[in-house]
Order: structure tokens, then C-alpha cells, then sequence
């Protein structure tokens, strides 16, 4: 093996260096490039850092959502995108070692305020997660559960009503509405997660958290999810987590690098797939690492 | 040499055959260039050697001792004079008894009659011969089946398939020793309950409200009528598992529900352990707990509330072994309920539920099948329960629904029916094989029910 490699460099000369994995020459920084700023913020985070134990996973990010927006974070596995989507609606609190420190406002709220109670602030802050995850009820019971949960129905007619709307913004209503009192876990994969995001729509929340929402999926199921987002953004704001670079280019209005659990740049989707500002993040759009 | 000497020498031939079969598997092996050219490792060819060695000569060995007795009594018979060999089944049987003691000993003096005297020396010949005749099978039987795998071993001789296949049989067997045996007392069961069907008839038994299997042995004692309802005996099992399942169910499940759900991980660690210890308490401790500490405060607390308490109660044999089941219930359902995917939990936080409103919705009925199953197992281990309700429940078989009543139940019957001394062709005894019957047809009905649940529940999640 060894033998081998030392001919293809032989071969390969000096000026032609082959990539290597991870680009130790840029320099990461200590800011954040780009815009990270909103004019008017759904959610503003500041200075946030998360730990699991001593292992620090999100070092110092600040980054506002704007109203209305998509914005999609991307960034080698690892580098903490699912961990700061989860703080966002205080998902960590579940896990025991995680500690997060810093700033998180919806709409002038402190979601990490010690007063603030999770219930409603989870059914504000929606999420979807990466693999379809429906309860083994029936699809009619999946879409409820929330609203009853919430008491937002006080009777049938209206629970019927929610459910309805529910599963036609997520495109699934017509599929679904001979069978909506069998099991959720006999649709496909991507029935189900959309499935997944009628439950969380139903519950009417501000903020809907995506983490890869369409990994699971085959590209037809894919393609709908991402009309599915487009359709959203009129009435949600929404943020995303996503390997598929294409994906982010095609279903967001801004891009958020992260590497490392740092947040690198953040800028207009258009702006970081065409000219990005920071060395990493084009490394990693055009394929040298990830 | 007598039997166990043989067993010795075989276990000494096998040894020799694994030796022999290696070396000449190593030997073979040098003539076509080493021990890397052979199909198969050299332990593989001893281990082949052996096992065509040991197993036809023990086969040999033990058909042979099977079947002995019997050609050699029947040579002894032929030889007996006339007269002695028309007398009837049994008496001949007696006769032979008497020929055999003799020979084994014969100045125990059991008879001076020359015709006995005469087989008995014919008896001990033909043993000896026997003996004498089945060493050298057994021995040469080993000898030539080790020299004749000696001479197949080749460097191509699959040896490792062959013994692979040989463990296969091994493990094979030792599932089939587990199913035959099952069947056999399934079947042995199930013919001693035909006879006694024929005394009593099905739907007496069946559904008789009378339980007093008391019976007059001999013509002019005085004895009980004879009354094999077993209505009585259903209703007080189905009372007490009635009581236990009421005590263990809610207690298992909520056990369950905080070790899976709620408790920090080291107290998991050591509760669970403590809790499964209580299923490791003998059942007969559990017992005299139950008839010695229960019964009487629960005769005291009811005599301070005017309540009349027998003594011997189902209320007492229930409570105690509804705690006797705890373990299995919430050790079952802690399984199932750790089982529930993670990720259904976090889609329940993710909509705003709160942990115990995502226990109740989406974990419980998650894991509901796993639960039935689970319960399920604890009934059929609670009808099936003898000890506690033999020192706990009493023994008269009253029909009543009244838990503070004493009551009999299946098990503990079948237990009295078959202690003490005892006929055993009368209805009496036969009806514990009937009551078996339904015991054993009841538990595996339930855990037939139960391992399906337990099996949809599985696949759900696969
Ligand atoms: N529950 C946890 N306990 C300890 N460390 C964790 C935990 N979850 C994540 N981490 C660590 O935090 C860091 C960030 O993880 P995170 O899951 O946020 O990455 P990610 O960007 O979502 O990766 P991927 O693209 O593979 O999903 C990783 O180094 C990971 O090992
Ligand atoms: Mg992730």
C-alpha cells in the first residue's frame, strides 16, 4: 500500500498538492463573516456555547433568524448544527450531560429564562426530525395529538378542522384522507415525514426546526418536502439543518456555515454557493472536505 | 467387565482414537508437503476418529443393555418346566422376581424349589456369558470403526464438514431431548385423563359444582360420594390469580415505568437487581410468609372491622403472590418500555408534551402489546403457582367469589389427590392427571396468546 502511494506523488510532482482533509492552512477566526444579523429577528442568539461533560460542541455563536425566512445550516458532520438546532427549542434539556450558556429571544421572549415554561414554548418552536418518527396511532390520532396536548380543539368538529388543514399544507391530505384512522407507521418513508411536519404544523407553531429532514428520503419524497418548505415559509419561519448542499441552494433564503461548532459565515444563500467570503466555507462547498 | 468399567475403557478408546486420527492426519499431512496442505486442521481428523469410534460403539453399548434383560428372561422361560409356564401374566411375572433374587443372591433361601433353583443357576450363566459377550462387542466395535476411519483419513477428506455437521446433529439432539419430553408428559398426561374420563364422564368434571374426590376404596367402607366437579377448583385459581394479578400488575407496571422512565441510571442499576432477587425467593418462603404473617393480621384486621376472615384465605395466598409477581411484570415491561424508540419520545417533547403526558400517550400504548404480553406470562405463572396456596389458601373447595373465604385451587388438589397412600387406579388419583390436563391446556393457551402479542409487538419495531 504504502509503496504505491509513494509512486502516485512521485508521479504527481510538486506543484500539484493533493487536497488534503482538512484545510489547516485557513485560518478559522474568531468571527463570524457575512450576515448574521437580522433586521427584524424571529429568533436572536447570542453568544451561545454548548457542552456535553467537558467537550465543548458550539463555541461562541451569534446569529439572528429573520421573520419568514429559511435558513439553512450547513457544515461537516460533527460540527454541531443538530446541537444548536436543538437549543432552539430547548430539545437538550433532555439530555443529561448538555449545558448551554447564552442568549436565545423569540419575538423578546428569553426561551432560557428559569420562569419560562417549555410547554408552550415547544408549541411555538416546532421540530422535525431526521428520521420519521410517527406515534403508532393512526394518522388522524399523529396530527391530534398535539392540538389535544394543547387543548386547542375544546370540540370535535374543530379537531377535525385543524387535522384537515394540517395535513394539506403538508401536502398530504389528499393521499391520506380515505385512511386517516390507520396507522401512521404504514405510510412510506416520505408520506411519513410529512406526516411528521402536519404534526408539528397542527400544533401552530412560529418557528418549525428541520434537522435533515428529507435524509431518510428518496429524491421524489425529497422534492416534494422542498416545495413543502417553500410553501411553509409564507406562514412559518423556518430553520434547517441539511447535508444536501443542493438542497440548502434550492430551499433557503440564507446559509449558515458552521465548522468545528463554530459558526463561520452567514450569508444570502445565492452569495454562499457563488462567492463565498470565508476560505472554509468555499472549501467546503466546492467538495475538498465535509 | 460390568457396564460402568465398559463405559471407562470406551471414554479411553475414544481418547485413543482422537490421538490416532491426529497423528495420522499429520503423517498424511508430511507426505503432501505440511499441515497447510491438509483440507482440514489436524484436530478436526482426531475429532472425527473419535466420534466414529465413540459414538455406533456407545450406541451399540446402550442397545445392548436395553434389550438384554429381556432375551435372557425370555431364554430362562422356555426353560421352565410346563406346568410353571402356563400360569398367568402376573404370576409368572412373580416367579421371575423370585428367580432373579435367587440368582443375585442365593442364600437369601427364598425357595427351595428345584425348577427355581435350576433357572436361577441358568439365569446367572446366561448373564455372564451376556456380560462376557458384550464386552467384546462393544470393544471391537470400537477398535474396527476407529481402524477404518484411521485408514480414510486422506489430505483431502473434508474432516472439519464432517465434525461441524456431527455438532449440528449434537445440538439438534439436545433441542429434541427438551420437545420429547414435553410430548412425553403431554401424552402420559393425556392417557391417564382418558381413564379416568371413563370412570367419571367429561361434563361432570367439566362442569360439576361439586368437589369431594373422597371415595370408598373397598365395597363396605364408608366413604365419601365420589364428586369430581372441578367448577369449584377454576374458580378459586381464577380468584387468587384474580387478587395477585389486581396487586402485581399495577405495582409491576408503575415499578417498571419509574425505572425506565424516571430513574437516574445508578438508581436503576440497583434497584432492578433488588427487585429481580424477590423473584429468586424460593415460593415456598413465600408461603409461610403468606399463611404464618398475612393470614393472621388480615384475620385480626378483619375481626377489628367485623369482618368474618377465615383463617385460611384467598385474600392472603393472592396478596402474597400478586408480590411474588411483581419482578416478572415490571421486569417484562421495563424491558418494552426501554425498547420504545427514542425517537418517539423526542417527537412527543418536540410538540410540547410534558414527560409524563408523553408516557401516558405515546410510550405506554407503544408498548402496550410487550405489557399484555408480559402480564400475560405473570397469569400463567400464577395459576400455575402451587406452594403458596397450598399453605396459604386451604383446602376445601368451596364455590364462592368471596376473596376472605377460604378456597381451593387447581394445583393445590392435584397435589392432595397424589400425597399420601394411595390406589392408583382409582378415580382419585386419575383426577390430578385431569386437572393437569387442564392446567397444562389453560398456561399454554395463555402463553401461546402471549409469545404472539410478543412477537407482533417485535416486529413492529424491526
Ligand atoms: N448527546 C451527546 N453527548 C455527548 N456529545 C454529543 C452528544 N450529541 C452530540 N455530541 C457531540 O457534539 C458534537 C456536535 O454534534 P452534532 O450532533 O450537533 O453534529 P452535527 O453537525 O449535527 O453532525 P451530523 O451532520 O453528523 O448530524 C459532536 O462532536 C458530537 O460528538
Ligand atoms: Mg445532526
Amino acid at each position: 500500500m504504502e509503496a504505491v502511494i509513494q509512486k502516485k506523488s512521485e508521479k504527481q510532482g510538486i506543484d500539484e498538492v493533493m487536497p488534503s482533509n482538512e484545510p489547516q492552512d485557513i485560518q478559522v477566526g474568531d468571527k463570524t463573516v457575512g450576515k448574521p444579523f437580522a433586521d427584524n429577528p424571529k429568533m436572536a442568539m447570542r453568544n451561545v456555547n454548548v457542552h456535553y461533560g467537558d467537550k465543548q460542541a458550539i463555541f461562541d455563536v451569534n446569529l439572528d433568524i429573520a421573520k419568514n425566512e429559511v435558513i439553512a445550516m450547513i457544515g461537516p458532520s460533527g460540527c454541531g448544527k443538530s446541537t444548536f438546532l436543538r437549543c432552539l427549542n430547548r430539545m437538550n434539556d433532555t439530555i443529561e450531560s448538555c449545558r448551554v450558556t447564552g442568549q436565545f429571544i423569540l419575538d423578546d421572549q428569553d426561551i432560557y429564562h428559569p420562569k419560562q415554561d417549555i410547554v408552550p414554548l415547544r408549541a411555538r418552536v416546532g421540530m422535525v426530525f431526521q428520521k420519521p418518527n410517527p406515534f403508532p396511532k393512526s394518522i388522524y390520532e399523529n396530527v391530534a395529538y398535539g392540538p389535544k396536548i394543547h387543548g386547542l380543539a375544546s370540540r370535535r368538529v374543530e379537531l377535525d378542522e385543524i387535522v384537515e388543514v394540517s395535513l394539506r399544507k403538508a401536502g398530504l391530505w389528499e393521499e391520506v384522507k380515505d385512511r386517516l384512522h390507520s396507522a401512521g407507521t404504514g405510510l412510506s418513508g416520505g408520506q411519513q415525514q410529512r406526516l411528521c411536519i402536519a404534526r408539528s404544523i397542527a400544533v401552530s407553531p412560529e418557528v418549525i426546526l428541520m434537522d435533515e429532514p428529507c435524509s431518510a428520503l428518496d429524491p421524489i419524497a425529497t422534492a416534494k418536502i422542498e416545495e413543502l418548505i417553500a410553501e411553509l415559509k409564507q406562514n412559518f419561519t423556518i430553520a434547517i439543518v441539511t447535508h444536501s448542499m443542493q438542497q440548502a441552494a434550492r430551499v433557503s433564503d440564507r446559509t449558515a456555515y458552521f465548522h468545528l461548532g463554530k459558526l463561520i459565515e452567514v450569508n444570502d444563500t445565492k452569495r454562499v454557493f457563488t462567492n463565498p467570503e470565508h476560505d472554509l466555507t468555499e472549501a467546503y462547498i466546492t467538495g475538498r472536505f465535509g | 467387565m460390568d457396564t460402568s468399567m465398559l463405559l471407562v475403557v470406551g471414554l479411553l478408546m475414544t481418547a485413543i482414537a482422537y490421538i490416532a486420527g491426529r497423528g495420522r492426519s499429520i503423517s498424511v499431512a508430511s507426505g503432501v508437503g505440511g499441515v497447510k496442505n491438509l483440507n482440514s486442521l489436524p484436530f478436526y481428523y482426531g475429532a472425527l476418529t473419535a466420534l466414529w469410534c465413540g459414538i455406533p460403539s456407545f450406541l451399540l453399548l446402550a442397545i445392548w443393555a436395553i434389550f438384554d434383560d429381556y432375551f435372557i428372561s425370555q431364554i430362562v422361560v422356555q426353560e421352565l418346566p410346563e406346568h410353571v409356564k402356563n400360569m398367568s401374566e402376573s404370576e409368572l411375572g412373580l416367579l421371575m422376581n423370585t428367580v432373579v433374587n435367587t440368582a443375585q443372591n442365593s442364600s437369601l433361601g427364598l425357595s427351595s424349589e428345584p425348577h427355581i433353583l435350576q433357572a436361577a443357576e441358568r439365569l446367572r450363566g446366561l448373564e455372564q456369558t451376556n456380560q462376557m459377550a458384550m464386552t467384546v462387542a462393544f470393544i471391537s466395535a470400537g477398535i474396527i470403526m476407529m481402524m477404518a476411519t484411521w485408514l480414510r483419513i486422506k489430505s483431502n477428506m473434508p474432516a472439519r464438514v464432517h465434525v461441524e455437521h456431527a455438532f449440528k446433529w449434537l445440538l439438534l439432539g439436545s433441542a429434541c431431548v427438551a420437545i420429547f419430553t414435553t410430548v412425553g408428559i403431554v401424552l402420559s398426561v393425556l392417557f391417564e385423563s382418558l381413564r379416568f374420563f371413563q370412570s367419571v364422564p367429561v361434563t361432570d368434571f367439566l362442569f360439576g359444582l361439586q368437589w369431594s374426590p373422597q371415595m370408598a376404596i373397598r365395597a363396605d367402607q364408608v366413604g365419601g360420594s365420589g364428586a369430581f366437579g372441578a367448577v369449584p377448583l377454576f374458580a378459586g385459581t381464577m380468584l387468587i390469580s384474580m387478587i395477585a394479578m389486581l396487586i402485581a400488575v399495577p405495582t409491576g407496571l408503575m415499578a417498571a415505568i419509574y425505572l425506565a422512565e424516571y430513574a437516574h441510571p445508578k438508581v436503576r442499576s440497583t434497584i432492578k437487581p433488588v427487585l429481580e432477587v424477590l423473584a429468586g425467593v424460593p415460593t415456598v418462603v413465600y408461603g409461610f410468609f403468606a399463611a404464618l404473617t398475612v393470614a393472621p393480621v388480615l384475620r385480626d384486621t378483619g375481626s377489628l372491622i367485623g369482618l368474618d376472615v377465615s383463617s385460611e384465605s384467598a385474600l392472603a395466598a393472592g396478596l402474597v403472590m400478586g408480590v411474588m409477581i411483581i419482578p416478572f411484570v415490571s421486569s417484562l415491561s421495563d424491558d418494552v418500555i426501554t425498547a420504545v424508540p427514542q425517537s418517539l419520545r423526542d417527537g412527543s417533547f418536540g410538540l410540547g408534551a410534558t414527560h409524563s403526558e408523553t408516557i401516558k400517550k405515546v410510550v405506554i400504548p407503544a408498548a402496550l402489546p410487550g405489557i399484555v404480553g408480559g402480564v400475560l406470562l405473570a397469569v400463567s405463572r400464577a395459576i400455575g403457582e402451587t406452594m403458596i396456596v397450598v399453605m396459604a389458601a386451604g383446602l376445601a373447595a368451596h364455590l364462592t367469589m368471596n376473596p376472605l373465604e377460604s378456597v381451593t385451587t387447581v394445583t393445590v388438589q392435584i397435589v392432595k389427590t397424589l400425597v399420601g397412600d394411595q390406589e392408583f387406579n382409582s378415580p382419585k388419583t386419575l383426577s390430578a392427571f385431569a386437572l393437569g390436563l387442564m392446567l397444562f391446556t389453560v398456561t399454554l393457551v395463555l402463553n401461546f396468546i402471549a409469545l404472539q402479542v410478543v412477537k407482533k409487538y417485535r416486529e413492529q419495531y424491526e
